[in-house]
């Protein structure tokens, strides 16, 4: 998607996993529900059955595309509170440690997860004195399993494992951490957040032995504000927040309707055109990360590509301190990302990276170049024209 | 064009370098450096950055998510580009980490000169370099002149209220080159006027006091107890050694410093002349007690390199020992590892890790130097 701003400099975005454009499926999907079937579904009268036949109709199709059934989507405000809702409901929801149990119970989660995550896991251990155990990478960014599998006692309650790291764009061996916490922990309830997976893979086979699924539907050219949580084989989460009872009493809050519409317009285009996409994808992909370690001396490509989404280039580059090369790539006309924002804009040094066992001045290194079905071949050719100028400018 | 080689005209903005970088805290002051900056250079090479400075929690000062969005909502109206640098490390391990273990040790560092040595003045320095910019600004109330021979000077702020140039008085020259003071040259009020006249946000807002990341209803006191153990001890007379009583935290008692020391057996007030934490003891006397003939600083920095004195090396200087103290007359000597101040008229005792800086006594408001009292 290189575009011009208006002053006259290309500019190339390759920051899609922090967020995407909205697919224009999803905007004409949108458009009617924003203006004509404005309706609260929840009414009794004609204008909020339309609104609700909308709303049904956005279900059955998200429920289909992620492999569940429409009374077991519950949609949510976006990503986090999938998560949230996931893990402190889904913990509330579980039955209470066995007889015999010391304590209330184990939370596990992977170093590696999204905030969302891991501040959910953090924030449940503190309410309810449950014990978390972070369960540390390895070294190509994947979660440890045999770490995994030393955390997975009988009394682990809950399980938390993402599908795909944000950061570096990994594919988790989910199939691996099931049968891993189903033998050793069969108690547990295994959710994961397939936030980055959605716009690459196919989720719904991904993550079938998954009792919780979230979802985010800016991630894959969806509205930012509507996201999902998938319950299967008969999962159940308490709500977390009062009110009105919505969502099967799940999740309280007159529903997004034009959320849910476009999430579902955008997930039908998502899943039709992705082999094609992921392909194509893939090639940029290649493309940048190749030439990038052409001509720019000491870089790491975090991760092994073929465990990789097609969209993510993670790079460490020697030297060079993340914050400062993605402000200069600002200029330059290249939008990336480096490490995790937080919520003044400041960056940090990347907890992702440290749970690879790196230290702190690696773990400031990390660039993300993040692709997506709006890349270009030109976007590329800016990004292989200006990441070496700029790398070459922080380290003279 | 600007040139290396011209000299720039006093508190004149005419031949200010290419690029600047502006830091922005979300205050009034900076806010409006940044419009002054863009009103001489343009947009398009004006930028601002906002710093993280500390992680934890605060009232203000730079670092709340408020003052973030203060500082981007000012350089959005003023359509600059605007960034957020988090130096959060550094500032932990080079302000908060000394401050802490200043007081475990009975001394009282001064965390803004701190900051603006290794942060603003150098990690950002270095910073904007790396990014291609010519110089840093900043919203201190202080100005920076130079002499035809191409000698930077760091002069006082206008505004003799307001003025900064203590907790800057560490600067030098490779410093002075690259830095700008947009506001040094106006008062307060006219920064002000000017803030509303443009309608800034950031027009009405306070000044900032106190230390940055103590929040205030912690306090330094609670600040200190969560990091280093603090100790009770004994109020001992200055001179003959006497018990006097008891006293709560040794750490938290500052040379110098009247509240809570009582009153002598004749009615006066007592102060603090010493702090020793591992004897657990703070020794106390009479006003004139308290009065010093002068100090030895270290971590001495000089302006334009250390003055040419008289043959004996012995030199005369204004001293200034707190931000908005006055400038007293004293006189310099090297000694081994720093420098003495000598003051002319005997002082209020300044505590070990406080900041003495040093102005030109032909020039009062031209700074000399600084150090830090041992």
């Amino acid at each position: 998607m290189t575009a011009v701003a208006p002053d006259g400099t290309r500019r190339a975005y390759l920051d899609h996993a922090a967020t995407t454009p909205l697919r224009p499926d999803a905007l004409e999907a949108m458009l009617p529900v924003l203006t004509g079937e404005f309706a609260n579904p929840s009414g009794a009268h004609t204008e909020s059955r339309r609104a609700r036949v909308a709303l049904d109709d956005a279900r059955d199709r998200i429920a289909e595309l992620l492999g569940a059934g429409p009374g077991d989507v519950v949609l949510t405000s976006g990503g986090t509170e999938a998560d949230d809702l996931a893990i402190q409901g889904g913990w509330d929801a579980t039955a209470p440690a066995a007889a015999g149990a010391v304590g209330p119970g184990v939370v596990v989660c992977s170093a590696m997860e999204h905030p969302a995550v891991l501040e959910a896991c953090r924030a449940l251990a503190r309410r309810t004195g449950a014990e978390l155990r972070e369960v540390a990478s390895d070294p190509w960014g994947r979660v440890d399993l045999d770490a995994l599998a030393g955390a997975c006692t009988p009394d682990v309650r809950l399980v938390s494992v993402m599908a795909v790291n944000n950061e570096l764009g990994t594919v988790q061996p989910l199939a691996d951490v099931a049968t891993t916490v189903r033998q050793r922990s069969p108690g547990a309830v295994l959710h994961t957040d397939a936030v980055q997976a959605v716009p690459w893979l196919d989720v719904a086979a991904l993550t079938a032995p998954f009792d919780l699924v979230s979802v985010s539907a800016h991630k894959f050219g969806g509205p930012k504000g509507a996201g999902a949580l998938v319950l299967r084989g008969g999962a159940e989460v308490r709500p977390r927040m009062a009110g009105g009872g919505q969502e099967r009493g799940r999740r309280s809050g007159t529903p997004n309707v034009a959320g849910a519409v476009g999430m579902a317009a955008a997930l039908g285009a998502t899943a039709a055109d992705r082999a094609v996409d992921v392909a194509r994808v893939a090639h940029l992909r290649d493309r940048l990360a190749d030439g990038l370690a052409a001509r720019v001396p000491q870089v790491v490509e975090s991760g092994r590509r073929r465990d990789r989404v097609a969209g993510i280039v993670h790079l460490r580059v020697g030297g060079v301190e993340s914050e400062a090369l993605v402000v200069l790539l600002d200029g330059y006309g290249v939008a990336a990302s480096a490490g995790a924002a937080c919520s003044s804009g400041a960056v940090g040094p990347s907890h992702v990276l440290e749970s690879l066992g790196l230290d702190a001045a690696a773990a400031s290194s990390g660039v993300r170049f993040s692709l997506g079905v709006t890349t270009t071949d030109d976007d590329v050719d800016h990004a292989l024209d200006v990441v070496p100028r700029a790398v070459g400018q922080l380290r003279n | 064009m600007p040139s290396t080689s011209s000299p720039v005209p006093s508190g004149n903005c005419e031949t200010e370098p290419v690029r600047v970088l502006v830091a922005m805290s979300g205050g009034v002051d900076s806010s409006v450096a940044a419009a002054l900056l863009v009103r001489s250079l343009g947009t398009a090479d004006v930028v601002g950055a906002t710093l993280k400075l500390w992680g934890g929690e605060s009232d203000s000062g730079c670092c709340s998510v408020a003052d973030v969005d203060d500082a981007r909502r000012v350089a959005d109206q003023l359509g600059i580009v605007h960034h957020v640098f988090n130096f959060a490390a550094d500032f932990e391990t080079h302000v908060v980490d000394p401050y802490v273990a200043g007081h475990a040790a009975g001394r009282t560092p001064n965390p803004c000169i701190e900051c603006n040595r290794h942060l603003k003045f150098d990690r950002l320095l270095e910073r904007a370099a790396l990014l291609g910019f010519d110089a840093v600004a900043t919203g201190h109330h202080a100005r920076v002149d130079q002499d035809p021979d191409g000698t930077y000077r760091l002069l006082r702020g206008a505004d003799v209220a307001k003025d900064q140039s203590y907790v800057l008085a560490m600067l030098g020259q490779g410093e002075l080159a690259r830095c700008r003071f947009p506001v040094g040259a106006r008062t307060k009020e006219e920064v002000r006027a000017e803030a509303v006249r443009l309608g800034l946000r950031t027009a009405d807002k306070p000044d900032s006091q106190d230390v940055c990341f103590i929040r205030s209803d912690v306090g330094r006191a609670g600040f200190l107890a969560d990091r280093v153990p603090l100790h009770a001890g004994r109020l001992v007379d200055h001179a003959t050694g006497d018990d006097l009583g008891p006293v709560e935290a040794v750490e938290l008692v500052t040379v110098g410093q009247r509240r809570g020391m009582g009153h002598g057996t004749d009615g006066r007030r007592r102060f603090v002349t010493a702090v020793d934490v591992p004897a657990r003891r703070v020794r106390v006397g009479p006003p004139e007690a308290a009065l010093a003939p002068g100090h030895e600083l270290h971590t001495v920095t000089w302006v334009a390199g250390p003055p040419a004195g008289p043959a004996d090396g012995v030199v005369p200087a204004l001293a200034q020992c707190s931000a908005h103290g006055r400038a007293v007359p004293c006189t310099l000597r090297p000694v081994a590892d720093g420098l003495s101040v000598e003051f002319v008229e005997p002082q209020r005792r300044v505590a070990p890790g406080q900041t003495i800086a040093l102005y030109d006594p032909s020039r009062p408001d031209s700074v000399l130097g600084s150090g830090i009292v041992r």
